[in-house]
């Protein structure tokens, strides 16, 4: 069974420990080592890569350490795999000086 | 509880006891060295910057000998020199530690340089032989976190652990020091939140966008994220800089520690402190040492091999292949958390429980091997100012 790591209890996303593949149950564990939650992954994600713990709509953000890490570029379903094809980056162009 | 440490007459306390011999320029590096060779227990630093006076190096230099881990420093000029064995002294005073000096102009020579140098050291050494550890607060510790060699496995195992470390540490009364302000950008509003008050928040803006801006006059876009972070599953910039800044824990922020030619600040008592640092690992890790940092923990995923002349450099990786492979350089395997063997929380406690050891005198990886990285880090004044930032 592939596991994944929620750092921090507000987040949305977890991060895989081992490659899971589609239709894989993932166990989510947290800081504490517990079992949290039990996801099926609705496609292959590789080690390192995050899965959604739950369904995010288009322009909501995604959480991981418990803050901020962008929005959600379209629709994202609890097992998906999140990262560049799904999330932007909400840090905005008129930050820089 | 506490650990076993050397007190200092300034009453901050080393978890090492060496002899610092100190060139405050590379022409009378090989006589120091030369001299440092001589006696059990002295270590030799210099700086690569010139002998002009630039106060961010001599504030550094200063700071480094000033460290509660060193017992007595012997400077070693050449004589010439501007920024001189005065200079030094001079800003070791408030320490109240030894120092004495050798200046090889005035002496006639290496050869008399070095006789003289080491008939001082032995002497020094003599007396601080004496020394005894005695036990203190952990309120008395002050430790630095670093990363190098970063991998898929740093944000979310040997990051979180070490920051853990960094919590139980703060919780004890003690100190962290966390730097390298490149890595903060994308976590601003996330370190600002943190902030023990509005003007905290404010510097540490100031200086994420210093850094921002550094990158911009290079033509180095700031938000840019590598292939391999995108490949190891970092999706945004945000993403990357809040697994980084994870080493520091999540504490409240007590200030910005200056790092510049106006002075370097040194922690005002416990919790988390940011300094306004270098990304350069080795340059890093001194200019957190000079601060007052008595040990470093170092995250490496892909492995590094650095220590420190004066502190301890305990290594955690979160890559157990890593820890496999490069375990005579590691000393903690975090990997454990991505084996599922340890959760972040236990090797945390484990990593808190080797820092009060090697606070104690349990040597590192590094000092085992007798590594002794030294490397003092320096702003190019004249893009500073162009700049406007001095």
């Amino acid at each position: 069974m592939a596991r994944a790591l929620r750092i921090d209890e507000v987040d949305n996303v977890a991060t895989l420990l081992s490659q899971a593949s589609n239709g894989e149950i993932v166990e989510i564990i947290s800081c504490g080592g517990s079992i949290i939650d039990r996801v099926e992954a609705l496609e292959s994600i590789p080690f390192g890569h995050k899965i959604a713990l739950i369904d995010i709509g288009e322009g909501e953000e995604i959480i991981k350490y418990g803050e901020v890490i962008g929005v959600a570029s379209k629709p994202i379903r609890r097992g998906e795999w999140v990262h560049i094809h799904n999330v932007e980056s909400v840090r905005l162009p008129e930050r820089r000086v | 509880m506490e650990f076993y440490g050397y007190e200092r007459p300034d009453g901050s306390v080393g978890v090492r006891n060496h002899l610092l011999v100190l060139a405050p320029i590379d022409c009378s590096f090989e006589p120091a060295k030369r001299i440092a060779h001589q006696v059990e227990g002295a270590v030799a630093v210099t700086q690569h910057h010139g002998c002009g006076l630039d106060w961010m190096v001599a504030h550094n230099l200063i700071g480094i000998a000033s460290n509660p881990n060193v017992a007595a420093v012997l400077i070693v000029g050449l004589g010439c020199e501007t920024l001189n064995a005065d200079i030094i002294e001079e800003g070791l005073k408030p320490t109240g530690k030894r120092v004495e000096r050798v200046i090889i102009q005035e002496e006639g020579g290496t050869i008399r340089a070095i006789e003289r140098g080491v008939k001082l050291l032995r002497e020094m050494a003599e007396e601080i032989s004496e020394q005894r550890r005695e036990p203190f607060p952990l309120s008395k510790l002050t430790i630095a976190v670093e990363c190098g060699g970063s991998d898929a496995t740093s944000g979310i195992a040997a990051n979180p652990a070490v920051g853990m470390a960094a919590d139980l540490l703060i919780e004890e009364g003690g100190a962290v020091i966390i730097s390298e302000p490149q890595e903060m950008i994308g976590a601003e509003n996330y370190l600002c939140k943190r902030a023990v008050n509005r003007e905290v928040a404010e510097a540490i803006r100031e200086m994420i966008q210093r850094q921002v801006r550094r990158l911009e006059a290079m033509g180095v876009e700031s938000r840019y994220m590598s292939r391999g972070n995108i490949e190891g599953g970092l999706t945004t910039i945000e993403e990357k800089s809040l697994g980084a800044v994870r080493k520091g824990g999540t504490k409240t922020i007590m200030g910005v520690l200056r790092n510049d030619w106006s002075g370097l600040d040194k922690p005002k008592g416990g919790g988390l402190w940011l300094q306004d640092g270098t990304g350069w690992d080795i340059g890093s890790v001194t200019h957190m040492v000079a601060a007052g940092a008595q040990i470093v923990v170092f995250t490496t995923g892909r492995g590094s091999t650095v220590g420190h002349a004066i502190a301890p450099v305990i290594k955690v990786t979160g890559n157990p292949e890593t820890y496999r492979r490069m375990g005579d350089d590691i000393d903690i395997n975090a990997g454990t958390i991505i084996e599922g063997v340890e959760s972040i929380r236990e090797v945390g406690e484990r990593i808190f429980n080797l820092i009060i050891q090697v606070a104690s005198g349990r040597k590192t990886k590094a000092e085992l091997l007798g590594y002794r990285e030294f490397a003092i880090f320096k702003r190019d004044r004249a893009a500073e100012r162009l700049l406007g930032f001095c």
